[in-house]
């Protein structure tokens, strides 16, 4: 009964998504104030009843309901409890469930939080969002339903989920990433809600900023959060492959962050309107593309879902509508406003022009390396091709310089005019500075010099100097750093910690694959990996061959590493299982090939230095962007009318 | 006054619609070029022993890894093993470093390297999908294709 | 006064802003190509590449025989699991008369938690397009075949191992996109298998 149960309130929310798309938006249409607050307690209907269709299949998990297809396939009774909750999102129609759980979570979050809203303006944004929760709905409902049943014969025990995915990974990674993914949604309602009004003001912007910024936020964490699991878990040590389905993920938060940096410019000088319209489409559609290629099976990725080609044309066919209907209405009704105040080409709108052109740039390499061979296969019709890591790093690191420099200029100087010899005054120096250190230690350590590497070492060094230096020079002055500034640091010092962690790992770690008997030893940068013994250890869903290494440092005991090579029990998976030894300077890490004969074992070592600084730079990203949001601006708004222009910006326009 | 900010607006205008095509024009030039150098095209075994496949140059090779083929060396990593696709095609394939885990004879491999002249084909990577079904995409279609 | 002009036409299409419509579409219909090729080819990819699970079942019909996975070995055959309790059964019924009739492929029966005389008397009265059908009362070779529930079939070649599973009703048209095309694949490799080893003969 609770799988039906789940099954009808999905139905129910769909109808209600429905009503939530129609009734307000008739409201705002006619005037009419009742219909227009309909919208906040559909929000809340909505959100109930997917709550309670997720909360069944949970509880279908939790109670190894094998009767549900969906269950059987991927889950079993000798599964531990969080992994079979967490099975509930593995596959494909689970996770689109969550995902359309998180899309009314945030339309309920603005149905909530919009009080400062017009009551108007507030219903559109709701019809657009219930439009999109709607769509969702059906596809579930029609192409995916998770509740389907087995009836009657159903199989005693379930399928058991991929060992791949019974990971800690897995029960974080795609609620935040998802969190991140459908967020985008809300600064697309508010794009569109403006457009159908037929005003391009300010007052959306001011709406939008802190919702793009936690969407991206969470974004952030999601792909930080992917890029580590696939490191300690399917990587043998990568953290980035490039894959299409990493691609989906990074290339919604290359516009989101475009998206971000056009809202602080047209909010704080009205201009790019048009511009960040555009922007907040795109991201949300670049989301949309994301699901359209992980689900459709469009792509092959190690990480695509099962294809099922009804999927993949309902997904196609409502991509087409959401955004082909977005962007008539967008040529329609964004025509551009005049410009409403001019700047400098060394002003702070100069960089960050340069920063949306740099980053628009990067989206469309990506997209086109990432269609490629679609596109290929389509012009030779059946041709095969794969476009590799080296594409990708040919065209995104000169991309990444260019947006560094934007990036250190940007925070230093003003709107509308920058004194360019003050600037580079102050920074030049630093530049120095960064470029002796890097450049002393490289010599100190004996490393090898990597020219491109050397650069992002430099670029990152320097960023991360006067991100540091500007906190300290504001937090000495008596007024405090703004809750938006200080994000605004953190953020930009994530990214830059991020890249030294790339650029230090990819230049110095250094690693091998070799055969190794008990008792074998090999060094690598000064650590000494002795090959101790292999034993048998029963997991509780798996037994697993266990080797201890012992590595030590001149002669010391640094660690012991247990990798494992695990034989899973009811789909008889084999998977590797490495063990590291983090620290903030390096990692070691060690993982099992397979057995070559004798006691005689394939293993592969690794010194990774800085490996860590990568994660944790894209955790200060997104905490940095949470800080961001705290800022009294957006609280004072909320208590005061929408204002299109301050002080400033007036007194521009009254002398036109 | 007004119109020194025309001028000025004017003159801002130029410059960005200049960055734009500038960098635009890099970007298409520079990403065209990327990808010139960095895709890899597919051969299954009967491509490659019909000569159809380039040497000495990176491709991907597909195909089911024949059971018993699997040999290794002694001392090292290094192995060889023969691919075919389903109509009885051979070719070997050697490597040297840690098979996936989804390596198993008679499943579907994906290797990435070069073939030489002596019609070996000297993998630099080998890839096995996380699927107990799969058999590279490319090659079913090959194979549905009627001959 | 310090509000931005609407502009006055609330309709007015500047030709710049169709750009992004433009190159949406053209992406669009790209991805739909790519699609549509991919769809064709989707149905192989349920090839299981496993051997046929052993067993030791008595025959529906003749009780005094024992059927084991032998019985399958030699030629590209189906095997069928239905019951007479599975309504689904009698949908696929007709095509499977078809496919026995017509077609060049042997069509095997597992008889699924079932009883006996009742499925005895279910093929007099809808026919019986099975060379045989073996009797697994006690689930045992469903278990093992993994079986979801019935109808299911599988195409097992010649070798004994089962390169292709359907699950649910073997309409026409499951049987002309699916089905068939598995079957005439195995044949043709079959063939190229035999012809090259009278080339090296």
């Amino acid at each position: 009964m609770i799988p039906e149960l789940g099954h009808f309130s999905l139905i129910l929310a769909a109808g209600l998504s429905v009503l939530l798309a129609v009734l307000p938006a008739l409201g705002a249409g006619r005037r009419n104030p009742m219909l227009m607050a309909s919208g906040a307690p559909l929000a809340a209907g909505v959100l109930v009843f997917i709550l309670l269709s997720f909360a069944c299949l949970l509880y279908a998990f939790a109670q190894d309901d094998f009767s549900v297809r969906y269950v059987a396939e991927h889950s079993n009774t000798a599964l531990p409890l969080y992994y079979k909750i967490a099975a509930a999102w593995s596959a494909h129609e689970g996770s689109f469930l969550l995902w359309t759980l998180i899309m009314a979570v945030w339309t309920f979050a603005v149905a909530c939080f919009s009080r400062s809203l017009t009551l108007d303006m507030q219903a559109r944004v709701l019809s657009v969002l219930g439009l999109l929760t709607a769509g969702f709905t059906f596809f579930l409902l029609f192409t995916s339903n998770p509740f389907a049943r087995n009836l009657p014969i159903f199989p005693l025990d379930g399928a058991d989920l991929n060992p791949l995915l019974q990971d800690f990974g897995l029960i974080v990674h795609p609620p935040l990433l998802y969190m991140g993914y459908v967020g985008f949604a809300v600064p697309f309602a508010f794009a569109i809600a403006t457009l159908t009004t037929g005003h391009l003001d300010a007052a959306w912007v001011r709406w939008s900023r802190p919702w793009t910024t936690v969407a991206w936020a969470f974004l952030s964490i999601g792909i930080t959060l992917g890029s580590w699991w696939a490191y300690y878990e399917l990587g043998w040590g990568g953290w980035w492959f490039w894959d299409a389905v990493e691609n989906a993920s990074f290339m919604p938060w290359l516009a989101g962050t475009a998206l971000i940096h056009s809202l602080a410019v047209s909010d704080k000088r009205g201009l790019f309107k048009s511009w960040t319209v555009l922007l907040a489409i795109v991201t949300f559609s670049l989301s949309l593309l994301g699901a359209f290629l992980v689900r459709s099976g469009v792509l092959i990725s190690v990480h695509a879902f099962a294809v099922d080609p009804a999927r993949g044309i309902f997904i196609l066919i409502f991509l087409g509508l959401v955004v082909g209907g977005s962007l008539v209405l967008y040529a329609f009704k964004a025509t551009a406003t005049k410009r409403a105040s001019s700047y400098s080409w060394s002003s702070r709108e100069t960089l960050l022009l340069v920063n949306n052109l740099l980053l628009s740039v990067a989206v469309a390499a990506i997209l086109l390396g990432t269609l490629y061979p679609l596109l290929y296969e389509v012009v030779t019709s059946g041709g095969k091709i794969s476009v590799g890591p080296p594409y990708f790093n040919t065209v995104f690191l000169p991309i990444l310089v260019l947006l560094f420099l934007a990036m250190v200029f940007a925070p230093q100087s003003r709107w509308r005019e920058t004194g360019v010899k003050q600037v580079l005054g102050k920074l030049m120096p630093v530049l120095a500075v960064a470029i002796f250190i890097v450049a002393g230690l490289t010599w100190m350590l004996e490393l090898p010099l990597d020219p491109v590497g050397f650069v992002f070492q430099s670029i990152a060094v320097w960023l991360l100097f006067t991100l540091a230096g500007d906190w300290w020079l504001s937090s000495s002055t008596k007024k405090p750093l703004s809750a938006s500034r200080l994000g605004m640091l953190l953020a930009h010092s994530g990214i830059g910690v991020a890249i030294l962690g790339v650029a230090v790992t990819v230049c110095f770690s250094e690693g091998q694959d070799l055969r190794m008997l008990p008792g074998d030893v090999t060094s690598i940068q000064g650590y000494d990996f002795r090959f101790d013994e292999m034993t048998r250890v029963a997991g509780p869903n798996y037994m697993a061959d266990r080797a201890q290494f012992s590595v030590s440092k001149n002669g010391q005991l640094v660690t012991h590493l247990y990798p494992e090579k695990r034989v899973y029990h009811v789909s008889r998976n084999v998977m590797t299982e490495a063990d590291m030894d983090p620290s903030p300077l390096r990692d070691l890490y060690v993982a099992l090939g397979e057995p070559l004969g004798g006691s005689a074992w394939a293993v592969r070592l690794h010194v990774k230095p800085f490996v860590r600084w990568i994660w944790f730079g894209g955790l200060m990203i997104a905490v940095g962007g949470f800080i961001t949001v705290c800022d009294r601006r957006y609280r004072n708004f909320a208590a005061r009318q929408p204002v299109f222009y301050d002080e400033e910006t007036n007194k521009q326009m009254n002398t036109r | 006054m007004k119109f020194g900010r025309m001028k000025a607006q004017r003159r801002n205008r130029v410059m960005l619609v200049c960055l734009i095509l500038l960098s635009t024009g890099a970007a298409v030039a520079f990403a065209l070029l990327a990808l010139n150098q960095n895709i890899n095209l597919f051969y299954t075994p009967t491509q490659i022993v019909a000569g159809k496949a380039p040497e000495n140059k990176l491709i991907r090779a597909g195909g089911m890894v024949v059971a018993g083929s699997l040999v290794r060396s002694g001392t090292g990593l290094d192995l060889r093993f023969i691919i075919s696709d389903l109509r009885a095609a051979e070719v070997e394939v050697r490597y040297a470093g840690i098979l996936p885990d989804l390596f198993r004879e008679g499943q579907g491999v994906i290797a990435h390297g070069k073939l030489q002249d002596d019609g070996v084909f000297y993998a630099e990577e080998i890839l096995a999908k996380h699927d107990e079904n799969y058999m590279p995409p490319e090659l079913l279609q090959e194979e549905s294709q009627p001959e | 006064m310090n509000v931005v002009t609407p502009n006055k036409a609330g309709v007015r299409l500047t030709k710049r802003l169709l750009i992004p419509l433009v190159v949406f579409v053209l992406l669009v219909i790209f991805l739909a190509l790519g699609f549509r090729l991919k769809d064709a080819h989707l149905l192989p990819s349920a090839l299981i590449n496993k051997p046929f699970p052993e067993f030791a079942l008595a025959d529906l019909l003749r009780a005094d025989l024992t059927r084991s996975r032998q019985a399958f070995i030699g030629r590209v055959s189906l095997v069928n699991v239905w019951a007479t309790w599975c309504p689904n059964c009698l949908i696929e019924h007709p095509e499977l008369l078809r496919i026995s009739r017509e077609e060049q492929v042997p069509l095997y029966g597992i008889n699924y938690n079932d009883d006996a005389d009742k499925a005895v008397a279910w093929l007099q009265r809808h026919q019986d397009p099975y060379v045989f059908s073996i009797v697994d009362d006690a689930g045992s070779l469903a278990i093992d075949l993994g079986v979801y529930g019935a109808p299911e079939t599988f195409v097992v070649d010649a070798a004994g191992v089962i390169r292709f599973r359907h699950v649910g009703p073997v309409t026409p048209l499951v049987w002309r996109q699916q089905i068939r095309p598995v079957i005439e694949l195995l044949r043709r490799r079959a063939e190229s298998d035999a012809s090259n080893k009278k080339n090296d003969a």
